[in-house]
């Protein structure tokens, strides 16, 4: 009975916990407009992406592999171009990559041959500060993450999960408008991948900076992510927009979270067995319905899938 | 004859150094080109690739041909015999740097002048050091050639004038002179740098 009671708690709490997200008055920090991207094998990757992504927030892009999400965020770093709709960060648009939208890869990307301070200071003197400020800040942010003592060490003598710290601290050191990470700790063990979700979370919260996070991992997005833009494959698209409401600094075990997660697994499974039927390939099998949708977007010339994004 | 081996010694190492510097220069630059201008890639590397094949003594007759018999002839035929394979070794080396960190320098505002000289030189460092090391001993091959062939001072020449003298012991000291400098260049100078940069770039295996 006490059993069947506590469903019905964890069940309404979860109602109150993860809601649709609220449209929001003011101009987007980031604001993705009907994009749609196909590729030039006529994938198509993207149909009818509308996000707005407000200065601050944490959102998570959270799907299966093949749903677009690396797609969508490689086209907001300006890595891809999308082959329809438009993207702008405060009111410009986004035409090629730069560090006003830092992307974290999957891999730490670290400059072999500098050495951990170096490789930030490398980057902060790129954007123009000069020597002495790029020092200071370097070692400010290798505060940050923990790494005081390995300052001096070169890429191949830190382990995966310092790689990604560097990574990340180089990243912050640059001061983008717009942190975008994709998958950043899927190749880290589960313990280090919990210490990098605390590391995380604190640094966020303290600085407030503007995120989207890409995972497959619905534990990491709620764990993380203010919103989590929960997105689905084949075409590649998003099925809900959610607004997460557990306080922070939030545990990955606790009760509520553990429901959430299974609130959102059952939405993937549902959306997962209506892409069983094979959708309409671009242009070819609906072509009246394709025209009337101008999200999906018209095959793009030579683009092709980027490095990392699952297909 | 320690005089003249000395005198010898410097005489030769004097041209390797020049023609060797003009090589090096040339054919890190040309094989950076190639790497990163794709329509130069399509047009000069089978041209690079084929004329490599071609032993740097032929391209003797050619120097004598168009700068006469001079020290620029020679110098010539030793930058001609190691410019291409410091060429490839670049292109490689370059190729072979991590297109992920490639792009991460687009990302990070890593452009221009920075990118080439902090990014691209560094990354194929590796593969530059391999050229620059098999251009050395093919630039030392090709000046021993061209200073036999065409006589004018040098450890060549003095070869050549043991044989024209036929003393034999003069001609083995020469030999063991030319191995000796080739080697300790090849051993210390090549090996230090090469062991030091793979180090670093963490390419270098556990001992």
């Amino acid at each position: 009975m006490s059993a069947v009671l506590k469903r019905l708690r964890q069940r309404y709490w979860s109602r109150k916990l993860l809601v649709p997200s609220r449209a929001r008055t003011g101009l987007a920090k980031l604001a993705v407009r009907r994009v749609g991207h196909t590729f030039s094998n006529e994938v198509v990757a993207l149909r009818n992406v509308d996000i707005d992504v407000h200065s601050g927030e944490f959102v998570c892009l959270l799907g299966p592999s093949g749903c677009g999400k690396s797609t969508l965020l490689y086209a907001l770093a300006g890595l891809v171009k999308p082959s329809g709709g438009h993207i702008s960060l405060d009111g410009r648009d986004v035409k090629g990559p730069g560090p006003d939208r830092m992307l974290v890869f999957q891999a730490p990307a670290l400059f072999p041959w500098l050495t951990v301070r170096q490789n930030i200071v490398f980057v902060l003197r790129a954007k123009g500060l000069r020597r002495p400020e790029a020092l200071q800040r370097a070692r400010a942010f290798i505060r940050r993450v923990h790494l005081e003592p390995f300052e001096n060490a070169l890429p191949h003598q830190l382990s995966g999960g310092m790689s990604m710290r560097v990574a990340l601290a180089r990243a912050l050191a640059m001061d983008p408008a717009v942190l975008l990470m994709d998958e950043p700790f899927g190749a880290l063990d589960a313990q280090t991948r919990s210490h990098m979700h605390e590391l995380l979370q604190s640094i966020w919260m303290r600085e407030r900076k503007t995120v989207v996070f890409v995972t497959h991992d619905i534990r990491e997005a709620l764990v993380l992510g203010d919103r989590v833009v929960v997105m689905a494959g084949r075409p590649g698209r998003v099925l809900e927009d959610l607004e997460v409401r557990l306080p922070r600094p939030r545990d990955p075990d606790a009760e509520e979270l553990v429901e959430l997660s299974r609130r959102i697994r059952m939405l993937l499974a549902r959306a997962e067995r209506v892409s069983e039927t094979p959708p309409p390939i671009a242009a070819r099998k609906e072509p009246e319905h394709e025209q009337a949708d101008p999200g999906a977007g018209r095959v793009s010339g030579r683009t092709v899938p980027p490095l990392g994004a699952g297909l | 004859m320690d005089g003249r081996l000395s005198a010898a010694v410097l005489r030769s190492l004097s041209r390797l150094a020049q023609g060797y510097l003009i090589s090096a220069t040339l054919g890190i630059a040309l094989g950076m080109a190639i790497a990163r201008i794709g329509w130069l890639r399509s047009t000069l590397r089978p041209l690079v690739l084929g004329l490599q094949a071609l032993p740097s003594i032929c391209w003797l007759p050619l120097a004598l041909l168009w700068f006469g018999l001079s020290e620029k002839a020679i110098i010539f035929v030793v930058v001609m015999g190691s410019l291409l394979s410091i060429a490839i070794s670049t292109e490689d080396g370059v190729a072979s740097i991590d297109p992920l960190l490639l792009r991460a320098s687009g990302v990070l505002g890593v452009r221009g002048l920075r990118f080439y000289v902090g990014v691209l030189v560094p990354g194929a460092l590796p593969g530059i050091v391999t050229g620059l090391k098999l251009g050395w001993s093919f630039a030392w091959r090709a000046l021993m050639a061209g200073e036999l062939l065409f006589v004018a001072g040098g450890l060549g020449q003095l070869l050549q004038q043991g044989r024209e003298l036929l003393d034999v012991a003069q001609v083995m000291a020469v030999m063991i002179a030319i191995v000796a400098v080739g080697s300790v260049v090849d051993q210390v100078l090549f090996r230090l740098f090469e062991v030091r940069v793979r180090r670093r770039w963490g390419l270098a295996e556990a001992v």
